[in-house]
């Protein structure tokens, strides 16, 4: 184990859900405690921390409640990538050996139903949001509808899907949605966006991860449990070419999406093929998103997802588990908290700590994906 | 609605010519990208030599989907949710131009298509302000080349 191995030793996880006179900055604070405890240190032992919020506040306001020591604590808000970009600068800052003992937090807090962005802070006429055009929705919608006629992908597919993360969604305590489903009830449910139903989506939530990263072995001594190292982090933005949420328009000439760019990144940095992947979390906002992600990340090929996904291959108990806590789609999506609730899981994958939903034969790679408005992309790679 | 109590609901994104609408696109003199709506640098390339530049009409419908819910508002501008119809939405590929999102005027799933020729229309914006209208595409009815005036 080389000096320049990033450990993730403590983890720590608000409930994902509906919490009623909960604030955002509570739950960040309960999961910050418990990712210390996990990790047998104090918060005095911390010397950086980076977090934030979409719309849940500042992450630094919990030195108030964790205690004034002084940190330096940088505040990131970059959309469904907070959680990576966080993540990424954690990383860095201990890879520079600017830091030895990170905290990492992110956390969330929406009103139900769907986003409702303002268009000017997206660079955007007001016309685009009072024509009815700013929904992520419509976007993911018209992005599967067309990658389903190219690709061979079926509405079946979709809600397959769907009733897996609802499945897992009921194994997992921290969920939001813990009642399975099945394909038929999933197909029939409300059409939001043709070809999506209202249970294909997952939705806006609220919750809180945290994340202990450290340069060197330090904490608790606990042989029983495997470390967990940080291989990789990266993060792209859009390519000219590449089809994204709130484009008014999209040229004809096509690129690489950022999640094939971000992925490639992760992976060549960590030095791991996506071959070598054991368990996955892949951003899936509906079904479809997490189909097109798979082969986008290279998990796959464009196209073999139908027959992937009919094999059961993605299921825990699959070749290529993917989104074993139940993913956004039973979890909702506290945009703050979303990326570092799929290392959570990974890093509880790794331990063999996932209870009822612990991928069987001792995972050693894991792989996590986050994708967002307005074209952004974080993975990471991570192994015991 | 007759073209001279048209208010579009922003400047520069269509013109009405001859009562046919027309989207204003830009053209890029150094690769020759056209966006849409006009852009002041080029996406590509990021020459600031960009000028406007006046769409095709017609196109094929490249993906789509129907809004099936009520938008929030803002930013919709339409508030009363019970009063909410659904409508379609896609992207059309103007030939050798650009894909363009637009409202659609077809809102039945069963009745649209990848690839299915569209042509740029005139609807009235979502709203209570009269007269004011957005650009949207609509299926091309057979003939092709037979445009009724009196819609």
């Amino acid at each position: 184990m080389s000096v320049n191995d990033i450990r993730i030793i403590g983890i720590g996880i608000h409930k994902f859900g509906r919490h009623a006179g909960v604030s955002g900055l509570e739950m960040a604070a309960a999961a910050a405690s418990s990712a210390l405890k996990d990790a047998a240190v104090t918060w005095r032992d911390v010397d950086f921390a980076v977090g934030g919020s979409d719309a849940a506040g500042n992450a630094d306001t919990l030195v108030s409640v964790l205690g004034l020591s002084g940190v330096p604590f940088i505040n990131v808000r970059n959309g469904c990538a907070t959680g990576g970009s966080a993540l990424i600068t954690a990383d860095a800052m201990l890879r520079t050996g600017s830091a030895n003992l990170a905290l990492v937090v992110g956390f969330d807090k929406h009103p139900p139903g769907a986003f409702n962005p303002s268009p000017e802070d997206w660079g955007l006429g007001d016309w685009y949001g009072k024509t009815g055009m700013m929904l992520t929705t419509q976007f993911f919608a018209m992005k599967i509808q067309r990658y389903m006629g190219e690709h061979g992908i079926s509405s079946a597919t979709l809600a397959k899907v769907a009733a897996k993360a609802f499945h897992n969604g009921a194994l997992n305590p921290n969920a939001w949605r813990r009642k399975p489903l099945s394909e038929a009830e999933i197909l029939a449910s409300a059409m939001v966006n043709p070809p999506l139903t209202q249970y294909m989506f997952c939705s806006p939530g609220e919750g809180a991860v945290a994340l202990v990263l450290s340069r060197r072995a330090r904490g608790r001594v606990d042989l029983s449990r495997p470390s967990v190292l940080l291989r990789s982090v990266a993060l792209r933005s859009r390519r000219f070419g590449s089809f994204e949420v709130f484009s008014p328009s999209i040229p004809i000439e096509s690129a690489p999406s950022p999640t094939t760019d971000a992925a490639a990144a992760a992976f060549e940095l960590a030095g791991i093929g996506p071959e070598d992947v054991d368990v996955v979390q892949l951003q899936d906002t509906e079904s479809g998103a997490e189909i097109m992600h798979l082969a986008e990340t290279g998990l796959c090929q464009h196209g073999e997802q139908e027959k992937l996904i009919a094999d059961g291959a993605t299921a825990i108990g699959g070749r290529l588990p993917v989104n074993t806590d139940g993913g956004c789609i039973a979890n909702g999506e506290p945009i703050g908290a979303s990326g570092l609730r799929q290392v959570h899981e990974v890093v509880l994958q790794l331990r063999a700590a996932a209870g009822a939903r612990q991928v069987p034969g001792r995972p050693k790679v894991g792989f996590t994906h986050v994708y967002g408005a307005p074209g952004v992309s974080a993975c990471a790679v991570l192994s015991r | 609605m007759n073209a001279n109590e048209m208010t579009p609901i922003a400047e520069g994104l269509f013109v009405i010519a001859d009562g046919l609408p027309c989207l204003l696109g830009s053209h890029c003199a150094s690769c020759g990208t056209i966006a849409f709506p006009m852009q002041a640098t080029c996406q590509k390339c990021t020459s600031t030599d960009v000028g406007a530049r006046p769409l095709a009409r017609r196109g094929t419908l490249w993906s789509w989907t129907v809004q099936f819910f009520p938008p929030k508002s803002p930013p919709y501008a339409a508030a009363r949710a019970d009063q909410f119809e659904p409508y379609g939405v896609g992207y059309v590929e103007l030939p050798g131009e650009v894909r363009v999102e637009a409202r659609l005027t077809e809102a039945d799933p069963d009745l649209l298509r990848i690839g299915m020729p569209m042509e740029l229309a005139l609807i009235p914006a979502p709203g209570d302000e009269p007269g004011l209208v957005t650009y949207a595409f609509r299926p091309v009815i057979e003939p092709a080349e037979d445009v009724d005036e009196r819609e």
